[in-house]
């Protein structure tokens, strides 16, 4: 390291020594404002210079351009070297603007209209990918992987028990404590058993259920799968003759297919539990009683109108997990990403799902 | 162009042209690899010498042109027949790409697993073998995650043998190693090769390694062939790249800038 840099001003002339380089400028940044500089002529004297570099050399062109909007004029004195570096640093064209023109609110709608269906169509192809492959694996059962599947079950569908049955149950509990207050006022609390059934089994139990899985089960599958492209073991697999659909895709959507109606009949007994709860805790109406105010004939009709809808939100939830897993590109965001993207794509996708559902119940007067 | 003389070719690329995002990547790539030989496929990084270890297993499709592996057309065969041929040829990757969830043992059994009935005693017999073989016997019940990366590539390469392919095709056997991992995985890769008499093709730029261990050697660079030939020819060799690419020239015909605009001019603009 040289000599710091120095400024010095003594009546016209100005004699800049030391180092001009990047990590004295801020504080010869800062000397430099302070400078009054004088009107008129001023003569800078830079042969004292023992180092100058870009930084530096912009700090002189400021400097000079100060004194020139000032009206005043400068005289400079610089080895050859430092003027052509001068020169150069003059030429600098500042961005005339330092941010992107904002977007205007219709064009970005545009945009992100026109990203979400190509995300769509991305899908659409991908599961008629998958419709095809699985086709081709009816024909041949013996490329099935039990061993796989069996994994993938416990993973996505026992694991959940605990967390589902919790969930469920308590959820249960809530919608018992608000219907019993509504019903309080029309005196029509024993109608408690039929609405709360009807809730659980038709609405909340596959929606709850689907949402958990999604959250747990979604993201594992796009980190599990993005993870295996990133250290090329999807390419290994290839090239050792064996298929990632057969060994990693089929067995994680039948397992989340066979599991999620199963889950899905948990958390209704689950729910329905904690509405029974606070039957009793509330009206003094025992289990018992509850279990005979449901009119089996309703009660079986809402169960298989949920149930129906549980392996459709299956398949959607394992697909959009696996899509986004093999998705990944490289790089350190890449598997967050795809988690990220895998949890709200699912989640989106089964409340929609959902909601086409009723509305076709309802078309159908079911 | 001289070719491998006096040897029935393994593979023969003809015409090969392939583009990828609209960059051609090989322009007119025709070349042959000698059976049970040790061939080299040498350039610099990025001129796509991955790319042709992927053509050839039919991972990825040329624009044109035809690559045949044991006299089979490897473009355009159905998934069933490619998926027959990927069991002849073992594939050993830049990072091994052993299976995560897999101890070592299971990773060298899993090809065995996969594409056979055999018993779980001859299973063992053969792991066993081919782990003692690149002197892993050891390490049977490591996880992937415990292993440093030179032992990785010899799993690797346990089990791109365990098959006992006719063809074993090395990306970059030799990047990234510390120089005993790289002498071991000379001498394996010599030895496999005689032991089993098996065609190996290595993808490298690690010049002194391929020529210790290759027969022949092809060089790529600007998406075509520009040398063939044995080691010792290519040092011999004239022509101004080939000189700059054995004899390890930072300038020459390929240039150590990447294309840019003139440098003054990068400077002055600050981007926005």
């Amino acid at each position: 390291m040289g000599a710091p840099a120095t400024v010095q001003l003594e009546g016209q002339s100005l004699t800049c020594a030391g180092e001009w380089r990047l990590p004295g400028v801020a504080a010869l940044e800062a000397r430099l404002e302070q400078l009054s500089l004088p009107r008129g002529r001023l003569e800078i004297s830079g042969e004292a210079l023992e180092g100058l570099d870009v930084a530096g050399a912009r700090l002189l062109h400021r400097l000079v351009s100060r004194v020139e909007a000032a009206g005043g004029e400068v005289n400079l004195h610089l080895c050859e070297e430092h003027r052509r570096l001068l020169e150069l640093a003059a030429r600098v064209r500042r961005p005339e603007r330092l941010h992107e023109p904002r977007e205007s609110f219709l064009s970005e709608v545009g945009r992100v209209s026109w990203e979400h269906w190509w995300e769509f169509r991305g899908f659409l192809g991908f599961l008629g990918e998958v419709v095809a492959e699985f086709a081709r694996r009816l024909l041949r059962p013996s490329t099935a992987r039990p061993r796989r599947f069996l994994n993938e079950l416990e993973q996505g569908g026992v694991r959940a028990v605990p967390i589902v049955a919790v969930l469920s149950f308590l959820v249960g509990l809530v919608i018992a404590y608000q219907l019993s207050t509504a019903l309080d006022t029309y005196g029509a609390t024993v109608f408690l058993p039929e609405l709360l059934t009807t809730t659980m089994l038709r609405e909340l139990g596959p929606l709850i259920v689907a949402i958990l899985v999604a959250g747990r089960t979604a993201s594992s599958y796009a980190a599990e799968l993005g993870t295996m492209k990133i250290n090329e073991e999807i390419d290994a697999l290839r090239t050792l003759g064996i298929s990632p659909f057969d060994m990693l895709i089929l067995p994680k959507l039948l397992a989340l297919i066979f599991a999620l109606p199963l889950l899905t009949v948990l958390a209704g007994l689950s729910g329905m539990l904690g509405g029974a709860l606070v039957n009793w805790a509330v009206h003094e109406q025992g289990v018992t009683a509850f279990l005979q105010r449901l009119p089996e004939g309703m009660s079986y009709r809402h169960f298989w109108l949920g149930l129906v809808k549980a392996p459709v939100f299956a398949a959607v939830i394992a697909l959009i997990g696996c899509r986004q897993g093999l998705r990944v590109k490289r790089g350190a965001g890449g598997v967050g990403q795809a988690t990220t993207r895998a949890v709200v794509q699912a989640i989106f996708a089964v409340i929609v799902i959902n909601a086409v559902f009723s509305i076709i119940y309802n078309l159908q007067g079911l | 162009m001289t070719r491998p003389a006096g040897q029935e070719p393994h593979i023969e690329l003809e015409g090969l042209r392939f583009q990828r995002d609209g960059r051609p990547i090989f322009e007119d790539v025709s070349l042959s690899i000698p059976r049970g030989k040790v061939t080299a496929i040498m350039g610099p990084s990025g001129t796509g010498k991955t790319t042709l270890l992927r053509l050839v297993t039919g991972q990825l499709l040329p624009e044109r042109g035809s690559i045949r592996v044991d006299g089979q057309e490897v473009t355009g065969i159905g998934r069933e027949a490619l998926y027959r041929l990927r069991k002849r040829i073992g594939f050993l990757f830049q990072h091994g790409a052993l299976l995560t969830d897999l101890d070592v043992y299971e990773n060298v059994a899993f090809p065995l697993r996969e594409h056979t009935q055999l018993p779980d005693c001859l299973i063992h017999h053969l792991v066993m073998t081919k782990l003692q073989s690149v002197g892993l016997r050891g390490a049977a019940r490591l996880m992937p995650s415990q292993l440093s990366g030179g032992m990785a590539r010899r799993v690797g390469l346990a089990r791109a043998v365990v098959m006992d392919p006719e063809l074993v095709l090395y990306d970059e056997p030799f990047a990234g190693l510390d120089p005993i991992s790289m002498g071991v995985i000379v001498r394996l890769i010599r030895e496999i090769n005689e032991a089993l008499g098996l065609t190996s093709v290595i993808v490298s730029h690690d010049i002194e390694e391929v020529s210790q261990v290759a027969d022949w050697a092809w060089i790529i660079a600007d998406g075509r062939i520009i040398a063939g030939g044995t080691p010792e020819e290519l040092r011999g060799e004239e022509s101004p790249w080939v000189r700059q690419f054995m004899h390890r020239l930072s300038d020459g015909p390929v240039p150590f800038h990447f294309p840019a605009r003139d440098y003054p001019e990068d400077l002055r603009e600050v981007p926005r």
